[in-house]
């Protein structure tokens, strides 16, 4: 139920599937507005694939409930869903035409064959496959195949539309275009997407909202920078992105403000809270490699969170670079640096051997209590 | 090699044939020449002596010393004789009606095979070739056996055919010696060569096509007539040319559960040349056949081309 | 929605009950009492006694195991040649023939083959004096061309789905094509050969049409025995024959089983265990 008392579009109750003795889905709870794009994203093994299966009705929970729309669905057969879905592998038919492919999912409907036509034609045109409609799939390329896929799951007019990894057989270029083809498409039909991934760049750029999953259970679920800025667990930090992390132990709270020991560090880390922590209670501090600053030149005096250490290595990406940098306590931080200069001194900011002075603010740090 | 090399300082003629390309020259043409002499020539002798007269002499054949060469009254007699066009229409009827029986049990046998988990899918695979191993004509004596009149299963078919049939009671089924026993024994015989290459067929269809015509709607007897049917085509027809060329020559099985008095070409081309002495005549019986089963046989191989070209053009 | 599919299910107990009833049944009669081969006349073993005791059912068998050894063995060398060249040599002349010559004998009706060699070997009697009899030659020769291209296919397909890079590699470490034929093509598609003769073997064993027209007086196979036994209607003692073959087989395929099962349960765990060291 959200705050408001109404009924979520999609409610996913207590879900578990087991395997024999495997638990693949472990009492799963999860709410989706209507028109909202959402992302199941996680590992290998996780989990999240059993549950887009058991949300289009290929498997049946062991135990929990599936509702859409306010009507229950856990027991419905996938041919009488209103979910449609596309398939990794897209799942194309090899034996019909383009347009024959998109166009089954209204062969046994109970439509007029005007509508039927309208639509066939209003889906080639909305993924651009009109002049291929006669092909067959292994005469046209792989982003092509793709939107087929798309569009045949979409000419249902589907009130959820599942995508398991959309994006997963496409190469780099192709990628970064569609996904933002894909974003506009779900868009401009107002359909609620549920795309299952294990690339979390996939995931951010897509999804307004991702659920993390793990060994069967949603780890955390908020939007794209809510997961990447305030991870709630260990697992979650460490799963998005890159991140530092390092044990401490609170001495002093005051208005918000923490102060923790860190002997990692050989210092104390100032650090920015809203929830109340008791002195003496043991924290994870966690800082992305983006929110160091690095410098060769010592930082004004006075500032929090200053400490020195010696680039031992350091990779060179073009538009930043990432620095490996043992602090005098002998820790290692991973420290990224945008390259906003070009030519001359200072375009690069350290070299190896270089001594540097890392820095990060007290809002930047994340503090993780598993 | 170089030992050789030691003995003879310039490595003989032979030698240097044989690396350069005799080995090749020889795996080409030993088994090529074999064909040639034992497969080729006696197909070409058959084809001479179809145009050739039957006479009483040894070989009791000869060919026309003039005009027009050819002795075309066994052709004739091909299109005239009613023992001939009878022979090939049972032939015919035999045949088709055993690969449509064929594909009617095995094509559910093949999907159902799919469906079966892991080991004993093999295990049961196991039992539809373990047949194939043991002797041939045993089984059909095993139907000789079965299909006899005072044999345990007739009674039984004859009890249920009393029981369901109205009118009055017969003594026992007539079954042996018929053509319904043919098509029985050959169904039997040949149901491997039917289910072996469904199942292969129907193995190597993606579930998820399956998977996503249901998505799409269809209840599970649409997604079959939908998808699985129309990419199991090439099986079935594979399957169906299996049974159906080797069926319309069968000599073993109407002879021995066929009626003599409606045989099949087989054993026409058979007593033509054993019994008749006809050689030519057999000859002629045999290009027929040979020509009725040309159309089945380029259809196969155009598919089978199809197939492969198809799967070479998937990226 | 995963409920299992009744039909289907039931059809395959009707196929297997088809296939194995006539097999049973025949088992069950081999031990009948009675002379009618098909009235049950209480439990007898004699049968078994009348076939062990023919010393022309022995010297039948033992016929058809020699000519299965050999044209099964001949079988094998040329149709492995004639794969080699069908799937590896790409451009040569008379390729196209070739083909034809191997997917003819698959396909041509057993009678025909029968009459073309028999008509052959007479005619080759009269002109050249040679085979003056019909016998173990000709039945070999026969044996040997129609079941050759059967070793052809099995050949040919393993070798089209082998990766070339393997034998890429060895030309590249300095073997001359043939070298590389015997160092490395041969010994990857040896199971393929062995199975090729394994099918070779049963064919010849099996056959009863062409052998029927190739062989002369004095060379009985079994199959030709049992086809003259059968003929004059239903005996017992083929029963008890059928059994033993029944036997026989279903040992030897039990026994090849367990030893494939073996060897792949064995690979896997290899794999496995490459798999965890591998990381």
């Amino acid at each position: 139920m959200t705050e408001t008392g109404e009924e979520p579009f999609i409610r996913i109750e207590g879900i578990t599937k087991k395997f024999g003795a495997f638990t693949a889905v472990d009492n799963v709870s999860i709410t989706i507005d209507k028109g909202e794009f959402f992302a199941l994203l996680g590992g290998s093994g996780c989990g999240k694939t059993t549950l887009l299966r058991m949300l289009a009705g290929f498997e049946t929970p062991t135990s929990g409930r599936i509702f859409i729309d306010g009507q229950d669905m856990t027991d419905v057969a996938p041919y009488d869903r209103p979910v449609n879905m596309m398939f990794q592998s897209y799942a194309l038919f090899p034996h019909m035409t383009v347009e024959k492919n998109i166009a089954y999912g209204l062969k046994h409907e109970r439509i007029s064959e005007k509508e039927k036509d309208e639509r066939l034609r209003d889906m080639l045109e909305l993924v651009q496959l009109t002049p291929y409609a006669t092909r067959k799939p292994h005469q046209i390329s792989g982003g092509q195949r793709q939107r087929v896929a798309l569009a045949r799951a979409l000419i249902k007019q589907p009130k959820l539309l599942l995508l398991d990894e959309p994006l997963g057989a496409l190469d780099k270029k192709l990628r970064e275009h569609t996904q933002f083809e894909l974003s506009n498409i779900q868009y401009k039909l107002g359909i609620t997407f549920v795309v299952v991934t294990h690339d979390q760049e996939e995931a951010m750029t897509l999804a307004s909202r991702i659920a993390v999953m793990d060994r069967g259970v949603v780890r955390q679920i908020g939007t794209a920078s809510g997961i990447y800025e305030y991870p709630n667990s260990r697992f979650v930090a460490g799963f998005i992105g890159s991140i530092n992390m390092l044990d401490g132990v609170v001495t002093a709270s005051e208005n918000g403000l923490l102060r923790l020991d860190v002997p990692a560090l050989g210092m104390t880390v100032d650090a920015r809270t809203d929830r109340p922590v008791a002195p003496g209670e043991k924290r994870t501090v966690a800082i992305r490699p983006e929110k160091i600053r690095i410098s060769r030149e010592p930082p004004p005096a006075g500032q929090p969170n200053c400490l020195q250490g010696v680039v031992r290595d350091l990779g060179y990406f073009g538009k930043d670079s990432l620095y490996r940098v043992v602090t005098d306590a002998g820790a290692v931080l991973s420290v990224n640096s945008v390259n906003d200069r070009r030519g001359g001194e200072g375009e690069r900011v350290a070299e190896w051997e270089d001594r540097v002075h890392l820095r990060f603010d007290p809002g930047a740090v994340i503090l993780l209590s598993e | 090699m170089d030992r050789h090399a030691e003995v003879s300082p310039a490595p003989s003629v032979i030698s240097r044939w044989f690396n350069r390309d005799g080995w090749r020259q020889l795996i080409i043409a030993t088994p090529f020449g074999w064909l040639f002499l034992f497969f080729f020539v006696p197909a070409l002798i058959v084809v001479a002596i179809s145009i050739a007269e039957s006479t009483r002499t040894s070989p009791p054949f000869t060919f026309l010393g003039e005009w027009p060469y050819v002795h075309l009254a066994n052709i004739e007699r091909l299109f005239t004789d009613t023992l001939y066009i009878r022979a090939f229409a049972t032939s015919l009827a035999n045949a088709l009606m055993a690969t449509l029986l064929c594909l009617l049990l095995g094509y559910p046998m093949a999907l159902g095979l799919t469906r079966v988990q892991g080991s004993w899918r093999n295990i049961l695979l196991m039992l539809i070739i373990l047949p194939f191993w043991t002797s041939y004509l045993l089984r059909v004596f095993a139907w000789i056996g079965l299909m006899g009149a005072n044999s345990w299963f007739n009674r039984l078919l004859t009890a249920a055919y009393n029981h369901l049939v109205p009118g009055p009671a017969v003594d026992h089924l007539q079954m042996m010696n018929t053509n319904f026993a043919v098509v029985l024994v050959m169904v039997y015989s040949y149901l491997p060569f039917m289910i072996l290459p469904l199942y292969a067929n129907l193995e190597k269809l993606d579930q998820t096509l399956n998977e996503a015509a249901m998505d799409l709607g269809s209840r599970p007897f649409r997604v079959f007539l939908d998808v699985t049917l129309p990419l199991s085509i090439p099986g079935i027809i594979a399957g169906g040319l299996l049974v159906f060329i080797p069926a319309s020559g069968e000599l073993v099985i109407p002879s021995l559960v066929g009626s003599a008095s409606d045989p099949m070409i087989g054993r026409v081309i058979s007593d033509e040349f054993a019994s008749a002495r006809d050689w030519p005549m057999a000859a002629t019986v045999a290009i027929a056949l040979l020509v009725l089963l040309v159309g089945p046989t380029m259809l196969y191989s155009y598919f089978e081309n199809r197939a492969r070209n198809r799967l070479e053009e998937r990226p | 929605m995963n409920r299992p599919p009744l039909f289907l299910y039931s059809c395959l107990c009707f196929g297997f009950a088809f296939f194995y009833v006539p097999i049973i049944s025949m088992i069950v009669f081999s031990f009948n009492r009675s002379r009618l081969a098909t009235v049950w006349g209480g439990f007898s073993t004699e049968w078994y006694g009348k076939l062990f005791h023919n010393p022309q059912i022995f010297r039948a068998a033992w016929l058809s195991l020699e000519i299965a050894l050999v044209s099964a063995t001949f079988a094998t060398i040329l149709g492995t040649m004639a794969g080699i060249a069908m799937a590896r040599f790409r451009r040569f002349r008379g390729r196209t023939l070739m083909s034809g010559f191997i997917t003819a004998p698959l396909i041509m009706p057993e009678v025909i083959t029968g009459i073309s060699m028999l008509m052959m070997f007479i005619l080759m009697a009269e002109w050249i004096g040679w085979p003056s009899s019909r016998g173990f030659t000709t039945i070999t020769i026969a044996h040997i061309t129609f079941s050759m291209t059967f070793v052809t296919t099995i050949v040919q397909a393993r070798l089209s789905s082998m990766d070339l890079s393997i034998e890429e590699a060895a030309m590249d470490l300095g073997s001359k094509p043939w070298q590389v034929l015997k160092d490395v093509t041969l010994p990857v598609i040896s199971p393929a050969i062995l199975s090729g003769w394994l099918l070779a073997f049963t064919i010849s064993l099996d056959d009863v049409v062409i052998t029927s027209f190739v062989s002369g007086p004095g060379t009985t196979t079994l199959p030709i025995l049992v086809w003259s036994k059968v003929r004059l209607g239903v005996t017992p003692d083929i029963n008890a024959l059928a059994t033993v073959i029944v036997l026989i087989v279903t040992v030897g395929v039990t026994i090849a089983g367990i030893l494939l099962q073996r060897q792949e349960s064995r690979r896997e765990k290899d794999v496995q265990m490459a798999l965890r060291s591998g990381g």
